[in-house]
């Protein structure tokens, strides 16, 4: 793992002091609001609905467990005990008072983290694959290009003024779990006809209001012209981008807009000018970071204890078959850690959960933790011969909810309980649907199914990209879910298509309720998922059984 | 013909911890919306919204919020005022905390 040089300690407790002084001028009254504001948005303090809230960077979603356990002592120490992990690899304090913030970034500067440019029109938080280093299908751990990314983003003077906010998203794996398709900028690696690895570059992609799939810029990009073809992209984005229309001025929209042939040459022509300009320091200081983030050395443990639990514990066989991931050492596991126990808030833990999780890192898995965006942590590296031990104590900190990629585990912004810009409650929808289906006792018989929500077309909860999405809307001052049906965050991304009318607060849990055992009787075999039988079966069906009065009237007439 | 004015009350969120808050007809700023100052009409409206806006130091981001009149005073018109009214709905935080330091 990468540990801050003193460049980086000294930059980041600078910064502190900075605000430290801003927010003592802003409340002694030196700075109005206006001025205050977007010194406070650049260290991550937004005021929401009910309170001020803090937004900390997880870079690409990497923390060991002393950060880990700093992250409970600050939600103990200055919030409600607790802190929720985001869509962007991020968590958030809900409840901070102004006063606090300096100290709170204090303490995170003590573990070297911040929270700079996690909000505002710049480069924010780069994230990444959440199995990176430990995936048995990757071809590289995409972490110290992502470190690279971070290094060279913060602060860089010529993106701080960006016409909108702008986020990265990379994978070293095929297999997509980083949603690469929908950032402003995906980095998928690939390797080239001679084996060596490089970059496929996605730009363009996005949610939001106007929704689109990102397009291939570069086919292959070799590793050691990332930087330089990166910050070819930000300049040409940096002069096109509209600055007049806020809804328009994502990079989406001038891809589409200008097309990708033109945006394709305009790349190429200043990648041109500027790759001369990177003679080998970013490679060296990349070689640096590469040492940092060396696999560790794997234990010899014994499988022993973990066969016998799987044959004889039936919860840990469910935990084991449904959380856990093939890692790239067959004697070791990934383990997925739900923050989706049935009814909770997904995303929240709390600080002894955090406590929890930081233990087993240390204990039991080479101190490595990561943050998913699909809202749960990752114990990356766990003998097999130590799950049944994980599991224990995971099931007695109520971590052990077996529903990794299930339809109880779902994304869920903040929404109207949190949230200014919200137009709807998210959360309470997430906790009843994940109660009703685990009433039903039907989500390993479903099986894989990613149900996500947003409480307004921001589209923080991904919905445009779950097999099933819902969007809380305000329709004449009264909640409103719009469903979508058939989106994919993978490699083989789609965007949803919406299902019909919305539904009110009280008529979409059943709904999806409808459309889940709905499922069970469209599909042609139990290894079909609710995905693939909408792209074999497509919307007609799915729109039958979730408007069964629209098929009577129909009939009827 | 102009619209007719809906009665309002002026909120705001204070500046320290970030809580809903209110502007009471005798100019304290109350964490609860029945305690605040129910307003009929549109100039007096916008003269409390002035009056707030001048208090930089106090909170953040005044603004005219619909409200109508209950037997306990002013209660929420749109769902977005209810929920600032009360907290969240997944934890008792916030307002539903008992706080007994607070006015």
């Amino acid at each position: 793992m990468y540990t801050y040089t003193e460049f980086d300690d000294a930059f980041v407790r600078e910064r502190v002091a900075q605000f430290r002084g801003q927010v003592e001028r802003r409340i002694d009254g030196s700075l109005t609001e206006d001025e205050f504001r977007p010194l406070r948005l650049m260290n991550g303090l937004y005021l929401q609905l009910h309170a001020y809230m803090l937004r900390v960077a997880i870079p690409y979603g990497t923390l060991n467990g002393a950060q880990m356990r700093q992250l409970a002592y600050i939600a103990e120490r200055w919030d409600r005990g607790y802190g929720h992990f985001t869509t962007r690899q991020n968590i958030q304090y809900n409840w901070p008072k102004l006063s606090d913030v300096p100290d709170m970034l204090s303490a995170l500067a003590d573990v070297g983290m911040h929270a700079i440019q996690t909000s505002g029109n710049t480069i924010r938080n780069v994230t990444a694959d959440h199995f990176a280093g430990a995936a048995a299908d990757e071809i590289e751990d995409p972490r110290p290009v992502a470190e690279l990314l971070r290094q060279w983003s913060t602060d860089h003077p010529e993106f701080q003024f960006l016409p909108r906010k702008f986020k990265i998203a990379i994978t070293g794996s095929p297999n997509d779990r980083a949603v690469t398709r929908a950032h402003d900028i995906g980095l998928r690696m690939v390797r080239n006809d001679a084996g060596e690895p490089g970059f496929e570059v996605i730009v363009g992609g996005g949610l939001g209001r106007t929704p689109m799939i990102g397009k291939t810029v570069r086919d292959f990009l070799p590793k050691a012209d990332l930087l330089p073809y990166v910050e070819a992209i930000l300049s040409v984005y940096n002069t096109l981008g509209r600055r007049d229309n806020k809804y328009k001025a994502r990079i989406k929209i001038t891809v589409h807009e200008t097309g990708i042939e033109a945006i394709r040459e305009m790349v190429e022509a200043r990648f041109a000018e500027l790759r001369p300009e990177f003679t080998g320091a970013d490679q060296e200081v990349l070689a640096g970071i590469e040492a940092q983030f060396a696999a560790p050395e794997w234990a010899k443990v014994s499988a022993a204890p973990f066969e016998a639990a799987y044959t004889n514990d039936p919860l840990f066989r469910s935990f084991a078959d449904t959380n856990l991931a093939a890692h790239r050492n067959p004697d070791y596991a990934i383990v997925s850690v739900s923050l989706k126990a049935h009814g909770a808030t997904p995303g929240d833990a709390t600080a002894d959960q955090m406590r929890t999780l930081a233990d087993l890192a240390e204990r039991y898995g080479h101190d490595e933790l990561r943050i998913s965006h699909e809202q749960n942590v990752i114990l990356p590296h766990v003998p097999k011969g130590h799950l049944p031990a994980v599991h224990a104590a995971l099931k007695a900190a109520g971590l052990a909810t077996a529903n990794i990629g299930l339809a109880s585990d779902i994304i869920a912004c903040p929404g109207m309980d949190y949230c200014a810009l919200a137009t709807a409650r998210s959360i309470p929808i997430a906790q009843e649907i994940a109660t009703r289906v685990d009433e039903l006792k039907l989500e390993h018989d479903i099986g894989a199914l990613k149900i996500k929500i947003s409480g307004c077309i921001n589209a923080c909860g991904h919905h445009h990209v779950g097999h099933i999405g819902i969007l809380g809307l305000d329709r004449a001052g009264v909640e409103n879910y719009q469903i979508t049906l058939g989106g994919d965050g993978t490699e083989t991304a789609s965007i949803g298509e919406r299902a019909g009318p919305g539904f009110s607060a009280d008529e979409i849990v059943p709904a999806i309720e409808r459309l889940i055992t709905g499922y069970l009787d469209l599909r042609n075999s139990p290894d079909e998922t609710f995905l693939a039988a909408y792209r074999r079966l497509g919307a007609e069906p799915f729109k039958a059984i979730l408007y069964p009065q629209e098929k009577e009237k129909a009939r009827a007439a | 013909m102009s619209r007719r004015f809906t009665p309002k009350v002026v909120t705001a969120n204070d500046l320290i911890e970030g809580d809903v808050v209110y502007l009471s007809s005798n100019d304290v700023w109350v964490r609860e919306l029945h305690r605040a100052e129910l307003i009929d009409d549109e100039a007096h409206a916008d003269l409390r919204l002035l009056h707030a806006q001048g208090q930089p130091g106090i909170v953040v981001g005044a603004y005219l919020a619909d409200a109508k009149a209950g037997p306990n005073g002013p209660e929420p018109v749109h769902f977005r005022e209810t929920f600032r009214a009360t907290g969240p709905s997944n934890y008792a935080h916030g307002k539903q905390e008992v706080s007994p330091h607070r006015a």
